[in-house]
């Protein structure tokens, strides 16, 4: 038996059959939910993806925020359900507060796409244990909305707990506060980054690096031992 | 509020001597005379409005039509056309049951008045061209070019044109895999926003725009109509009311990516549950498009009640509903047993659909408005029948002396030195430069398909996961080679879309066009398109690439200045397996280089005479098609046997700045020895068509030698891969962080 | 020193797509009777020396070449008093 990861359809939503087909390249079940499900379909994990979800107006991720799938993955969330933020999806995860922190707009004013470094501070949550702590690694960013900012007494907690789980390496490209690209919450079952690893999965596709692989086999790992 | 009283076929009919405003909506006398005629009666308002749009030029064609027919007439033989010139968009077989759409379009003059929204509205009216055939849209490309790189208005329009495509086409979901960034002074006040996007389908799943079937449902359904666009109608519309409206209607639209990407979804869900018999997208035009097309093309006739289009804006006349080109909108030809269902489907995607009419058994348009019907028409005569011009034609006397200010002859470098600074110099210049400050605002990942880029030859997106299939595409326009020759200019610049294509490693396979000029009442920018077309309609035919659709794109001019003719050309490509593509980037040190084809000593309309002498003149490189067809098949020969591990087309700026690239984006350095024969400087600059350099890994040196013997294509060892500089033996080493600092630094400098 | 506003809005005929996706999400957040959104920009400008015709002239004159796109912008502009005492 597998392991069967949701991967949840908000309208605008841009990276939800990538993402499957990431899921799949590891091995795992990807199973397709849809924002307005009022459960989960008894899924092991869920990721929800990159993409535009309401057009980001308003600000990202803040009108999918309230679907109706959010609700019972708030619940479970926070009862250890292994949950993954990618780009809008940890914007998403930020505006219902599972995450701390929020994203602005970048500093450079422009939308930005390119083959990003980041070091893995944290290689002990549900999505990183195919890593190991200070690996790095280059995975594909692209987003107008990912500089990473919060309070000083959140960052200097997020340090001190670890739970800065990447951070981008020789080049900033957004701005984000102490280089921030993804953090993790206390129990480390939910993670959020703004970098796509659905995105570096294959030989040949992309950048041609197969880097955000080991998300995917990190949470497979841990669902199929469990 | 006070109303006279509604335009009905009737009112026409009675009043026959009511004066419309046919001037003002852009008809010729003899043009309205002849609506007069066609309809036995004057028009009506709402019928005048439908006629005058879609005998614009730009939807017409008018002017075009008559050279535009040899694309038809000269099609070669092809077997992979499945649907030809006249649908939405061309589709293509790719083999394995799969087909593709794709379609370059322009959005020139709404990109210079509002870059954002005009730029980002093209991207969005190409992609439902591509929904719209039946496909999913998986990938755009976007052919720019914009005054001097250095005049203040560039600043303005670039980056909004940037930011517009980006914005749209990123929140779409769509990678965006390639294009041109090209600045000339003569594009100022008339910038070229090309938009080009491509569509993957089952041969099974093709629809076309036709209403057939007496009693279907015809539903318009995405956005809420507006006063979008609509400029002349309201002319018409202070015809018929005297009430306060807002007092000028915008003529920009105004882009909602978000309603597209759920327009996207949401047809193709239909499309999948086979709801659909006849689809149109609506462009250019509005209703008046949609509805006299789709009925013109089907077999029967159909009734609208305009009443029933959902409206943004409550004070919106008839006309002007019927000329509104309010963005994010579709049209469906459904069964009524299977309306319900499409409903709901739209519904789930909270995208508002709403009947509006249905098929007729009859031949007639007719559209219902308050209950009176206020057109009645035959749709052919809107859509098919426009009035179709032989524009007088003459080449220009300036021509001649054009051609006779012969490139060859401006002073060359005279030192080492000299030669070097203009190497640097070249690669530095804004048309030479990297791109990468634009291009990192596409998104060039999403959909996890993208095998190649842009600054690769050619964007690349695989098709199929299980077999590798892919498709590539390439654009290419070259206005300088076109100026001092339309007829070759047009061949050159499909020679090297072509090209590009084949050095990714795929093969050319059909052609889209967009075909940018300036004003058709004068005879010489007349002759230069009516050069160009032949032009192109040759090579299509020799090449077996046949042209499967395209745009006109007339009027790029300011005054009497018109921009140069720029035939802007897309070949489309097939590869079997896209782990044999070919990248431009050095792979590994110590791989030889080696050029393909002749270089001849030819300088005219080159970025040499334009960055070192700011001059424009000779004759344009020769074009040689069978050179190219035979270096294509080596190409890609090369690729799928693994003889070659990077390959990159030689087009403007010679093999210097071919190599410049290729080692920059590789990090890996070159050693090149001027081949006996050549002086260094023919070999750096010289833009010779028909030429790729490639590396090859030393254990396939025999095989691929043997290979270019046996089919007689010209190879000559320059060099090979190695260091940290580009080394041109006996005349200077430039080191890559110094060629990086110069190719990449331009760009941002002008636009940051 | 004085605060002038400038709000600048889409004129009311363009589409607001960002305002449209607001509206739309109300009803599902359960806040009824409201029919239409549309969003807007803010400018707050910190003027130095006294806010007169010839400065209001000049806000005008940036207002419109700069803070809005009078293609699909219209704005308004109105002087603001700084509560100095709110420390």
């Amino acid at each position: 038996m597998t392991a069967r990861i949701g991967v949840v359809t908000f309208p605008g939503s841009l990276d939800d059959r990538d993402t499957q087909r990431a899921i799949r390249v590891a091995g795992a079940e990807p199973v397709a939910l849809w924002h307005k499900d009022k459960d989960l379909k008894q899924v092991d994990a869920v990721v929800l993806c990159g993409g535009f979800s309401y057009g980001d107006y308003l600000r990202a991720g803040a009108i999918a925020r309230f679907s109706p799938v959010m609700e019972p993955l708030l619940e479970q969330a926070k009862a250890g359900l292994p949950v993954l933020g990618i780009c809008n999806g940890f914007q998403i995860l930020t505006e219902a507060h599972l995450l701390p922190g929020t994203m602005l707009r970048n500093d450079h004013l422009h939308f930005i796409c390119r083959d990003q470094k980041l070091r893995v501070e944290n290689a002990e949550t549900a999505w990183t244990t195919d890593y190991s702590a200070g690996q790095e690694i280059h995975i594909p960013l692209k987003n107008n909305d990912g500089q990473y900012v919060a309070d000083a007494y959140t960052l200097d907690k997020l340090e001190a707990e670890g739970r800065v789980a990447f951070r981008y390496l020789d080049f900033n490209p957004n701005g984000s506060q102490r280089d921030i690209a993804g953090v993790t919450n206390e129990a480390g079952n939910v993670v959020g980054l703004m970098p796509h690893p659905e995105h570096a999965v294959e030989p040949l596709i992309g950048t041609g690096r197969t880097d955000g692989l080991p998300f995917f086999t990190s949470i497979l790992k841990k669902l199929v031992n469990a | 509020m006070s109303r006279t009283p509604l335009d009905t076929v009737e009112h026409a009919a009675a009043t026959p001597d009511v004066e419309l405003p046919w001037a003002e909506l852009g008809l010729k006398k003899d043009e309205y005379e002849r609506v007069v005629e066609i309809l036995g009666r004057r028009p009506t308002g709402a019928e005048l409005a439908m006629y005058s749009v879609m005998w614009s030029e730009h939807c017409s064609y008018k002017s075009s039509k008559v050279h535009l027919r040899q694309f038809g007439e000269k099609a070669p033989e092809s077997d992979a056309m499945l649907v030809g010139i006249g649908e939405n968009a061309g589709v293509v077989d790719v083999g394995q049951g799969y087909a593709v759409t794709f379609k370059v379009e322009s959005h020139n003059h709404p990109s210079y008045v509002e870059p954002y929204q005009g730029a980002a509205t093209g991207v969005g009216g190409i992609v439902r061209d591509i929904i719209a055939m039946g496909a999913r849209p998986v990938a755009v490309v976007d052919p720019l070019r914009f005054g001097a790189a250095d005049h203040p208005d560039t600043k303005r329009v670039l980056p909004g044109v940037v930011a517009g495509i980006g914005g749209y086409g990123n929140c779409l979901g769509l990678p965006n895999i390639g294009g041109e960034v090209v600045f000339d002074a003569c594009y100022q006040g008339n910038p070229l926003v090309n938009a080009g996007a491509i569509g993957v389908m089952r041969h099974e799943d093709i629809h076309l725009a036709k209403a057939s079937g007496a009693g279907n449902k015809v539903i318009l359904y995405g956005a809420r109509t507006g006063g979008d666009g609509i400029g002349g109608a309201s002319i018409l519309a202070s015809e018929t009311f005297d009430d306060a409206k807002p007092s000028k209607r915008p003529a920009v639209q105004v882009g909602d990516p978000f309603q597209e990407k759920l327009l996207i979804e949401c047809t193709l869900e239909a499309f999948a549950e086979k709801l659909v018999v006849g689809i149109q997208d609506l462009g250019a035009a509005g209703l008046s498009c949609a509805t006299s097309e789709l009925a013109s093309n089907g077999s029967g006739g159909m009734r609208v009640t305009l009443d029933d289009v959902p409206l943004r804006d409550s004070t919106l006349s008839p006309e002007e509903i019927l000329m509104s080109e309010s963005q994010e909108r579709m049209c469906a030809v459904v069964e009524p047993e299977k309306v319900d269902r499409f409903l709901e489907i739209c519904e789930k995607w909270d995208v508002i659909a709403t009947v509006i009419g249905e098929v007729t058994d009859g031949d007639r348009l007719e559209i219902y408005w308050h209950g009176g019907k206020i057109v009645d028409v035959d749709p052919r005569t809107v859509a098919h029948e426009g009035p179709v011009y032989e524009r007088p034609y003459a080449r220009p006397d300036w021509q001649d002396t054009l051609q006779a200010d012969d490139a060859n002859k401006l002073p060359r470098p005279e030192t080492s030195e000299e030669l070097k600074d203009q190497v640097l110099k070249l690669v530095a210049s804004p048309n030479q430069a990297s791109k990468s400050w634009i291009t990192s605002q596409y998104d060039h990942f999403v959909q996890g398909n993208t095998v190649l880029a842009q600054p690769e030859d050619s964007g690349m997106i695989r098709i199929d996961e299980e077999t590798g299939l892919g498709v590539a595409i390439a654009t290419d326009g070259n206005g300088r080679y076109a100026k001092l020759d339309p007829y070759h200019g047009a061949q050159l610049a499909l020679a090297e879309a072509y090209r590009n294509v084949a050095t990714t490693g795929a093969k050319p396979l059909a052609v889209s066009d967009c075909l940018n000029f300036g004003s058709p009442e004068d005879p010489a920018v007349m002759w230069q398109f009516a050069e160009a077309v032949r032009g192109l309609a040759d090579a299509c035919q020799q090449l077996g690439t046949p042209v499967t659709g395209g745009n006109v794109s007339l009027y790029n001019q300011t005054g009497e200045a018109a921009i140069h003719p720029t035939p802007v050309v897309a070949v489309l490509g097939v590869i079997d397996d896209v782990a044999r593509r070919t990248p431009v980037a050095f792979q590994e040190e110590g791989q030889l280089l080696y050029l393909l084809g002749d270089t001849r000593e030819e300088f005219g309309g080159s970025a040499w005479s334009q960055v070192v002498h700011d001059h424009l003149g000779g004759l344009p490189p020769r074009v040689d098609l069978e050179r190219e067809r035979l270096l294509a098949e080596i190409l890609i020969s090369a690729s799928r046997d693994g003889m070659i591990d990077s390959a990159h087309d030689l087009s403007d700026g010679g093999l210097i700045q071919a190599v410049v690239e290729s080692a920059l984006l590789g990090g890996k350095g070159a050693r090149l020895i001027v081949p006996d024969g050549l002086d260094a400087f023919t070999f750096l600059f010289s833009e010779s068509a028909g030429r790729a350099v490639v590396a090859v890994p030393r254990s396939e040196e025999v095989r691929f030698n043997d290979m270019c013997g046996a089919r007689g294509l010209p190879v000559t060892r320059i060099g090979v891969v190695d260091g940290d500089t580009v080394d041109v033996q006996g005349e200077f080493a430039l080191p890559l962080s110094e060629l990086r600092e110069a190719h990449e630094g331009t760009i941002p400098a002008l636009l940051k | 020193m004085a605060r002038v506003v400038v709000d600048v809005m889409l004129k009311p005929e363009i589409l607001d797509p960002q305002g449209q996706a607001v509206q739309r999400a109300l009803p599902r957040l359960g806040f009824d009777g409201i029919s239409d959104v549309r969003q807007g920009k803010r400018f707050e400008l910190e003027v130095d020396g006294p806010v007169d015709e010839a400065a209001l002239a000049r806000i005008h004159d940036l207002a419109e070449s700069f803070l809005a796109n009078t293609v699909i912008e219209d704005f308004t502009i109105r002087v603001e008093e700084v509560a100095e005492a709110a420390k």
